[in-house]
Order: structure tokens, then sequence, then C-alpha cells
């Protein structure tokens, strides 16, 4: 290498070394070389693994997805039994998965939130207990919180039997809580539709009223009307579907809880624990995000005469939105990513689900990559959703 | 927030008036404001008396089920009778000193470590402590040699088993992390591709499946005849996890390295390796200083993960304590908590650390 960095110049015909040192050449070198390692890593694992397959006798390919799971799944939100397949398994398990992320998410953004503004707050002793919460709930791992509310949340509820009702017709056990759930009417379904209606109403007469504070500089109550839209479209519906008031109520029979939904101790304690754990960190963000806001636009704010409640709303937090939201996503696909932490306590999510599947088949790969793969491609979805939503956000620049 | 002006404390304001005007601005300066304070305070008395009561009025620590069953608060008892199970899980007894040493070996060397960005005289000590370090924990962890009676690492656990597949995990993770980070950075098409791919999908992934696919699929990928334990499964799963976070910490380093650092490397004729070394990595490094603190604060809460690949580090070890007699079982929260306020004490003081660090750094860049 030295030898040839003492001639940079000269005319003299150029030799290997030259081109070795021709940062073009190198860098197609070192590139064939990554490549090559990559492939031949690639390839001895490939080659290792079918060569352990076929000794354990162990078929490829997933066609063991058609057979029967012939394993029970103690919650599903679609019509399983131990009799339908692995797909049908592997789906309960992906919408559990859905279903507490999704939860999760709602919750730790609206408490996350709280937690951060109050972190702010001109109250002394506010401040400081948004400090200790935040402060304690995310320097404790969060699987040893899963299983702390897991430990504790069949304790706190009695048996069956004696069933606290803290409202009529809600129970809670040591088995869950369960709620009276409506008996199912097409009523129901009208109602979903006309929810789904009442969503684009809303989208057009928002275009609408931003359309005439632009032009006019009149502003026009978005949220309330929203509001009445909303429920109004749906009691219609309710009203004209016959308005159904059957419902299914959990009731004690012999030693078990009957009808009703219930909500189980192992959704419980994932859905806290994720919740508890990830609201610290949106507290953080948000926190971060307001002080990133120039303290000028407070300023510019209170000499408008604005309220304080008015100006973090319409002000401060659609400015910290911009700050806040690349983080936030974050948040959000690591709360998506520890559901997977719900195999700890027994909660069927996908990850439990697959180790089920992969423990009776022994299709160990192929189960291992179906959530490999069901996670990156969640992980993409969210992604790409947060990056469209901080393009919307973003500050246009004129 | 920014507006309020501070009254000088006058010649005349006595302590209780003082007090008086201190209470009145943060506590009661509007009528929500009040009614916050009030709302908070009855919270605090509502849940503070019964958990201090809890922990320490009604509590006891004699380490027998009967004293626990005596009393209506903490069975601390529970923690006392089993602290050196929970502490270094089922590593012999009598040899239970040599997980105690490595442990306060590998927190000297971390703390030295960390130490010595604020006291450069320590930097030259840093790399020679931990090549020193690291084989030291490990006679002292295996054994086998230096009279020492040899103990398998499956029976390794409790903190010191934390501690270590941490440690080890962000010493071996942060060469590969800067490697895919500059491999991230590359005019090479074929070598940033490789590293973004590998980036993205286990950043894609919860830890967990990494560890079920180092658990489970990992010895697949062996040939015949070939295994490697549990132990090193998971500290590799984990190595590997760690690294694809950490390329993007490093890589927001290098990143907030000025273009004409760059150059200036470049125009003094430097190699691209030389000028990363001399030039490039040292001021990159020092920018990420508190994000790698906090990549190390995730990981070392993360390393609980392995209880679900079977593996006893502390949380672990809280378990299996829990398990080891019926009669303790229902002592949970004692258990817990106590393995919960370890690791409260680790990452919190890492965290203040990290926060006091990244203002000290900044304080260097105002002039």
């Amino acid at each position: 290498m030295s030898k040839t960095q003492q001639a940079p110049g000269g005319v003299r015909s150029k030799g290997l070394a030259d081109y070795l040192n021709d940062e073009n050449v190198r860098a197609v070198i070192y590139q064939i070389v990554a490549i090559g390692l990559v492939i031949l890593a690639g390839w001895y694992l490939v080659s290792n693994t079918l060569d352990n397959l076929e000794r354990q006798n162990i078929s490829t390919g997933f066609g063991f997805l058609d057979l029967e799971a012939s394993f029970g799944i103690s919650e599903s939100m679609i019509d399983y039994t131990p009799k339908s397949n692995y797909a049908t398994a592997l789906i309960v398990g992906l919408l559990n998965t859905v279903k507490v992320a999704f939860l999760g998410i709602v919750l730790c953004t609206i408490i996350g939130t709280i937690f951060g503004i109050a972190r702010l707050s001109s109250n002394w002793i506010v401040r400081k207990l948004a400090t200790v919460y935040v402060e304690t709930f995310r320097n404790i791992p969060v699987l040893l919180q899963l299983f702390f509310w897991y430990a504790i949340i069949p304790g706190a509820f009695p048996a069956a039997r004696n069933a606290l009702q803290p409202i009529p017709d809600v129970l809670m056990t040591n088995r869950g809580i369960y709620v009276p759930v409506p008996v199912a009417d097409n009523a129901y379904e009208f109602m979903g539709i006309a929810a789904i209606l009442a969503f684009v109403i809303i989208y057009f007469m928002k275009k609408w009223a931003d359309k005439r504070l632009d032009a006019t500089g009149q502003p026009f109550p978005v949220f309330w009307a929203s509001i009445g839209i909303f429920v109004g479209l749906v009691l219609v519906a309710y009203l004209a579907g016959g308005a159904p008031t059957a419902m299914d109520i959990p009731k004690l029979k012999g030693f078990n809880i009957q009808g009703g939904y219930n909500i189980s101790p192992e959704f419980l304690a994932v859905l806290i624990g994720l919740t508890v754990y990830t609201s610290t960190y949106v507290a953080e963000v948000v926190r971060s995000g307001i002080q990133a806001v120039p303290s000028g636009q407070w300023e510019a704010a209170d000499s408008l005469g604005l309220k304080r409640s008015v100006s973090l709303r319409k002000i401060i937090l659609p400015q910290s939105m911009r700050v806040a939201i690349p983080p936030l996503t974050n948040q959000y696909l690591n709360l998506t990513k520890n559901s997977s932490l719900a195999v700890a306590v027994g909660y069927p999510d996908l990850v439990s689900v697959s180790n089920t599947t992969m423990n009776q088949t022994g299709q160990a790969i192929e189960a291992i990559s179906i959530y490999m793969a069901v996670y990156l491609g969640l992980s993409l979805i969210t992604s790409l959703f947060m990056n469209w939503f901080n393009k919307k956000m973003a500050l246009v620049e004129r | 927030m920014a507006t309020s002006t501070q009254l000088p404390p006058g010649p005349s304001g006595t302590v209780s008036r003082r007090a008086i005007t201190w209470v009145h601005k943060n506590l009661f300066n509007s009528w929500f404001n009040s009614i916050l304070t009030l709302l908070a305070v009855a919270f605090v008395a509502w849940i503070v008396p019964p958990i201090f009561e809890w922990a320490f009025v009604n509590a006891t620590l004699t380490p027998t089920i009967e004293a626990c069953r005596a009393v209506s608060g903490a069975c601390w008892g529970f923690v006392n009778a089993n602290l050196r199970l929970i502490l270094f899980g089922v590593y012999p007894y009598s040899e239970q000193w040599r997980p105690l040493l490595a442990m306060i070996i590998l927190l000297g060397v971390i703390v030295a470590s960390l130490a010595s960005v604020k006291y450069p005289r320590l930097q030259k000590f840093v790399l020679p402590m931990w090549v020193l370090g690291i084989p030291a924990i490990a006679i002292l962890m295996w054994g086998g040699m230096l009279g020492l009676t040899y103990v398998q690492n499956s029976s390794w656990g409790g903190l010191p088993l934390t501690l270590i597949l941490s440690t080890i995990g962000i010493v071996f993770a942060f060469p590969l992390g800067l490697l895919l980070a500059l491999g991230r950075q590359s005019d090479m098409p074929a070598i940033k591709t490789i590293s973004v791919v590998y980036i993205e999908v286990i950043r894609g992934v919860p830890l967990i499946t990494v560890l079920f696919m180092a658990s489970v699929m990992f010895p697949l990928f062996l040939p015949e005849g070939v295994s490697i334990d549990k132990l090193l499964r998971a500290q590799i799963g984990i190595i590997l996890f760690t690294a694809a976070y950490l390329a993007e910490v490093f890589r927001g380093g290098l990143q907030a390295v000025p273009r004409g650092q760059f150059e200036a490397g470049d125009s003094l004729g430097l190699s691209y390796w030389q000028s990363m070394r001399l030039i490039i990595l040292p001021q990159a490094l020092r920018l990420v200083i508190p994000p790698t603190v906090n990549s190390f604060i995730s990981m070392f809460k993360d390393t609980t993960l392995v209880v679900i690949i079977g593996l006893f580090d502390l949380l672990g070890a809280v378990k299996l304590a829990l398990r080891s007699d019926p009669a303790w079982t229902k002592y949970y929260v004692e258990g817990y908590a106590f393995a919960a306020a370890i690791f409260f004490l680790i990452c919190y003081s890492m965290a203040r650390y990290s926060a006091y660090l990244e203002k000290e750094l900044r304080k260097g860049e105002r002039r």
C-alpha cells in the first residue's frame, strides 16, 4: 500500500497495484466480496438447514397450514374451534395482536399526551406527579410490568361465584371482566354503514369549512357539527333498524359465567402493561414537541388575548405535532412489536399461536418466518401511514 | 411560561411570606390550577399512605413464612430468604463470590468508561480495562482454571447474567453497528443495500422473534454435530438485534458531521479508513454518546426477554424463587417490586447520566 502511494503522478504504465488503488476498481471489488460473502453465508446456512431437516424427516413448505390445528385458543374475534386449520389459528393470533396493539396505541396516545402536558404544567405538584409516573414506568422493563399486572389482576377480583358488580350487568372476576353485548341484529349493520357515511360527510364538511375559513375568515364549529352528524346518523339508523334492545347479559351459571363479552386477564395485563410503558415514552415525545415550539408563539397567542387552553389546542399542539410525529411513529411501532411479549402471559397473540403451531408441527422455519414477515408488514404499513400523515402535517413553506 | 416575572426576594420578605408567594405562584395561580392541586393532593393522600404502610409499617424482613403470614403488609422476608437465588440464580452456592466479583469488575469497568467522557485522563485506560476485564469475568464465571471449579453457563443466572448479556451485547454490537452505519452511508450500491436490508428487517421485528430464531432456528443452521449452547445463542441474538439499532444511532452522528470535515480528510490525501478513524468517527461518536447510552438502557431492559426462552436472568431468577416453594408463591408483588427496584436504580441512574452528558456536551459547543 505504501509503495503505490509514493508514486502519485508520473508517466508510467499502470500496473496491477495501480488498478487496486483506483477507487472505482476497489469499490467494485469490495462489493463483489460483500455479495459473495452474503451468498456464501446464505448457501452455507440453507444447505445445513436442508441437511438437518432431511435427517430429522421434517418436510418443508406451507402445506401444514391446511391441517387441523386441534388446539384451543382462549379468545378469538372470529369463529375458531380446534377443528379449524392452522391458517385460521394464525389469523386468530394476528387479529388478537392487532386488537391489543390498536387499543394500546389509542390509549397510550391519550394518556401520554396528558402526562406530557402535565410535565410542563405551572402547577408544581401536578408536574412532580407526572415526572414520577414517567420516570418510574419507563425505567422498569416492560416484561416485568406485564408479569406484575398479570399476577395482580386475577388476584384483585373474586372468583366467579362472588363476582363484583361495579355497574349492573358488568361482572368482575378472576377470569376477567364480563360486559353485556347487544345480540346480533340487522340494525347494527345499518349503524355501521351510517357511521361510514357520517365519516364521508364529515370529511367533505371539513374541506368546505377550511375553504370558507380561508376565503371569508369565518370559522365553522367543525368539531361539534361532526359529533352531531355522527350521532344523528347512527341514531337514525338504529331507529330505522327497529331499535333492538336485546342484550347478551353475562350470568352466573354453575361455577362459571355464561354470556356477555369476556375481557380476559391476559388481555388486560398486556393492554395495561403496554399502554403504561409506552405512554411514558409518548409523554416525553409530547413534552419535547411542545418545548420545541418557540416561546414567541405562546406570547403571540397571549397578545391576541387567547385563553391558555385555546392557545395550547389551536396554536401550540398543532405545531408541536410536526416535531412529535416521527418519534411518535417509532413508539407506535415499539408498542406493536412489544405486543409479542403477550406470549409470556399466555395471551394468544400471533407469536403465541405460531409457537404452539411450531411445537405441534415442527415447522419452525415456516412459523418463525410467518410472524417475522407479519411484523415487518405491520411496521411497514404503520410507517407508511405515519409518513403520509407527517407529510400532510409538515410545514408548507411558500 | 417564559413570561413569568420573578419577584426579587425583597429584604422585607420573611421565609413564611416567601413560602406563601411560592404556594400561590406554583399551586393556586388560577381556579383551574387550584382544582388540579386539590385533586392531586387528594390523590397523593389516597395512594401514598396505604403503600407506605404496606411496604414499611406492616411489613416484615424476617425470612420465614410464618413471620410473613403474621403480618398484613409486605413480606420482604421472601426477598430476604431468597436473596442469593434471586441475585445469582442457580450458580453453585459456595462459588457465588465469583459472579459477585465478576459483577463488581464489570460495573467498575462500565463506570470508569462512562466517567472517561468527563475525565479525559481516564480515556487511555478504557480499552485496556475492557481487554483485561472481559477475560477476567469469563474466567471467574466459567472457572475450570486457576483452581476454580468449572461452572457450565446453563447454571449462570440472576443479576450477573443480566449485566453480562447486556454488556457483551453492546460491546460486540458497537463495531457491527458502526460497520452497518458506514455501509448505509456508503456510495457502493451493493454494500448499501445489504446494510439497509439488514437494519430495516431487524428493526422491523420484535426482539422476541429474534430470540426465538436464535433459540429454535439457529440449531438448524449449523452442520451436524456442531451445537452452540442456549446462552450463547441468546447472546448472538441480542448482539444482532442491538447492532441494527446502534447503526441508526451512528448514522445520526455521521449525518451531523459537516461535509467540510469529509472534504478536509480527502484534501489531506487520507484514505477512507484513515479519515474515518482520525477525523469523522471521533466527532460523530462524540455527538451520539447520549443516544448510545439510551440504547444501552433499552437493551438492558430488553435483556429480561431471555426469560421467555428459558434463561434465568434477574427477572427469571425472581420467578424461579417464587416457584421454589409453593408457600412463597403469593408474595409475587414483593419479588417483582424488588427486581423492579434494581432495574429502576440502574436504568434511572443511566438515564440521569445521559441527560447530564447531553447538557455537558452542549456546553462545549456553546462558545
